[in-house]
């Protein structure tokens, strides 16, 4: 028998980071993420990484972005006001294609907002939060071992795909202390960055059959100029109107063009649903409780929890709501991914939202009676 | 073109986008030379720069080189330097990047004495985005934001720097090209944060609009101030290097942090 722990969320993500080969992390503290900071300044000096605690979360970023660039699996961790901050240097991930983690533990906002209390606030700010057109990853985990593996895939999928990846847990998840069990077999696996095998032959930003250009590493064998200007393959400025169009558009089908590696979803009774809950993170959880008791009460309710929310799963929640009456799609904010499930609804009128912005969770009951009322 | 050059420069990204008469040049030049002193591996040097006329520099130069977002240079050099401490780093900032937009960086990197070498390259204006005043402008110099003259003052780097805890710090006129070069090599031997301030100049855009002169005549100018510059008168008329000091340098005290935490026990993971 393997003896279950009790965890927390932030102490799954960050101990999942260290799993997932992250040697290096900056930060700045703020609730509700700063215990993943904490547990990083502890642990990687251990394993001989480094941990930095910088003047800001502008500055983080930019170190995580620098060591990234040694070749080294970096990370950082921050809440909604810190998020905003890392928006332009989010950007600069995004098009110098560094791969990084962003782990948000999203707490009540706007602004200073409500700094302990839970919400789902930064959907629409991981996806647009930065400046321009660029890909981003961002996934959302529902329980805290989820946490653990989800920061892994996150690092494996910013490595893989040279992507900033958002890791969107709600203050929920980071502070919830549940039962986690790590069975004895379980493995970790790492992915790796493509590596540039030679220099003559590739080139640092080049457009490659995958979309995914080898990655040079400073200090390594070959030099090559990084920079947040658009750039064409060989890594320098370009002002072709050809060049730009095609790396802005290659920093978007190196993603859309991998949506079966990158977007996950999970279902619970939803072939034979007549209504669908689609929901993440905590919020799925309640939704997952309301579908029991829904089944029990002989009503045909489903639930497609997205584990992925950018790219948005538009293919899965298009089939998953394929012949039902209802969706409903609660969330601790004012409707941010509903406008997503909205866009690829054939009819809008099916869809339900459920929004709670008072710090509190939506309940089963809060669920089940909108459920009431509409089948 | 001799030699050198030709070793340290990216000679297909030339001509450079700089106005005739800028300074960048030529503490571009000054830098080739160092490296020339220095000898370093260009594999093992990174070029970072921050965003303006300034931080084009990372581009010309034949090293890894990184060009970040505006003013965040130093914090993206830091995250190389801690994750690979081996790599020789240079950092060159304009006066708005380093001081204005990246004040903060520029502290906390003085505050941590981390072992790099910062160079700000002071034309007392925004130079890329038309001239506007910037926290190096003398009060009452004119600029596009500051048509009736600023009515701000300045900072004086060496003494921000120094009272922030940088361990070399140096004031140098672009006219001086032989004392830049010796800095440039002194700073890269000195262990811990070492910082340089070249006062340049940007004759389109400060100096066109403060009636300067021609780049030569401002060359000439900063020739004269610096002539009747000494020790005794204060960190703002002296030239040359202004301070330097032995302190703990981050990435030395960090490993040595490394150390008592190994001894306390492995990783629970
Ligand atoms: C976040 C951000 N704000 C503003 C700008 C616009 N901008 C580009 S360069 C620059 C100032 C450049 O002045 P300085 O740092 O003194 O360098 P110089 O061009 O004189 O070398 C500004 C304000 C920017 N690129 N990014």
């Amino acid at each position: 028998m393997v003896k279950p722990k009790l965890m927390q969320g932030n102490e799954c993500c960050a101990l999942g980071a260290l799993a997932a080969g992250v040697r290096f992390f900056a930060g700045y503290p703020i609730t509700p993420s700063t215990e993943i900071a904490e547990i990083f300044s502890k642990e990687l000096p251990k394993l001989g990484g480094v941990f930095m605690q910088m003047e800001d979360e502008i500055a983080s970023l930019a170190a995580v972005i620098g060591a990234s660039l040694t070749g080294k699996k970096a990370i950082t961790a921050t809440s909604g006001p810190g998020f905003s901050l890392m928006q332009e240097n989010l950007g600069f991930a995004a098009v110098a294609e560094v791969p990084c983690v962003i782990v948000n533990v999203m707490r009540l906002g706007p602004s200073t907002g409500m700094p302990t209390l839970p919400a789902q606030s930064d959907v629409m700010q991981a996806r647009w939060g930065t400046h321009g057109d660029h890909s981003v990853i961002a996934l959302a985990p529902s329980s805290v071992k989820e946490a653990f593996c989800l920061t892994v895939r996150a690092v494996n999928l910013a490595e893989r795909y040279r992507v900033p990846v958002v890791l969107l847990m709600d203050e929920v998840i980071g502070h919830l202390r549940e039962r986690v069990v790590f069975q004895p077999d379980e493995k970790v696996v790492q992915w790796e960055r493509k590596q540039c095998l030679n220099p003559k032959s590739s080139q640092p930003f080049e457009e490659t059959a995958d979309g995914i250009p080898p990655f040079f590493s400073f200090g390594g064998e070959y030099r090559h100029h990084v920079t947040g200007l658009v750039h064409d393959e060989s890594g320098f400025p370009t002002s072709q109107r050809e060049g730009i169009s095609r790396l802005i558009r290659r920093l978007h089908y190196k993603i859309t063009q991998h949506l079966s590696d990158i977007v996950q979803v999970e279902e619970f009774f939803v072939d034979d649903a007549d209504v669908l809950i689609i929901a993440y993170g905590s919020t799925a959880r309640s939704a997952q409780a309301a579908v029991v008791r829904a089944r029990e009460e002989g009503k045909k309710a489903g639930l497609l929890r997205l584990i992925t929310l950018w790219p948005f799963p538009e293919k899965e929640v298009s089939t998953a709501a394929v012949n039902k009456k209802a969706v409903i799609v609660p969330e601790m904010n004012m409707g941010q991914l509903a406008l997503e499930v909205a866009r690829v609804l054939p009819d809008k009128n099916l869809l339900f939202p459920i929004n709670r912005v008072d710090g509190e969770l939506v309940t089963p009951d809060e669920i089940l009676s909108v459920m009431g009322r509409i089948y | 073109m001799c030699a050198v050059y030709h070793k340290y420069l990216r000679l297909d990204h030339l001509p450079h986008i700089w106005c005739p008469g800028c300074g960048n040049g030529i503490v571009m030049g000054a830098f080739i030379r160092a490296m020339e002193d220095l000898k370093y591996d260009q594999n093992e040097v990174v070029v970072v720069s921050g965003i303006g006329c300034s931080g084009r520099i990372s581009g010309y130069l034949d090293f890894n080189t990184l060009h970040t977002t505006h003013g965040r240079a130093l914090a993206f050099a830091t995250g190389i330097k801690a994750a690979e401490p081996r790599l020789k780093i240079f950092v060159f900032m304009g006066d708005g990047d380093a001081t204005a937009i990246g004040g903060n960086h520029l502290i906390h990197a003085c505050r941590r004495n981390i072992d790099m070498t910062a160079i700000i390259i002071n034309n007392c204006t925004f130079g890329m985005t038309g001239g506007q005043f910037s926290p190096m402008t003398p009060k009452g110099k004119k600029a596009s934001t500051a048509p009736y003259g600023t009515v701000e003052r300045n900072f004086d780097i060496p003494a921000l720097a120094q009272a922030a805890g940088a361990t070399l710090v140096a004031r140098v006129g672009i006219y001086q090209v032989n004392l830049l070069r010796e800095l440039i090599v002194k700073a890269s031997h000195h262990k811990g944060f070492a910082l340089l301030e070249v006062i340049s100049q940007c004759p389109v855009n400060y100096g066109r609009r403060n009636q300067m002169g021609d780049p030569a005549e401002m060359l000439e100018d900063q020739k004269g101030i610096i002539k009747s510059a000494g020790l005794g008168q204060g960190l703002e008329n002296y030239f040359g290097q202004i301070f330097q000091s032995e302190q703990p340098e981050f990435i030395e005290e960090y490993n040595k942090m490394i150390v008592q935490a190994q001894k306390k026990g492995g990783c629970d993971v």
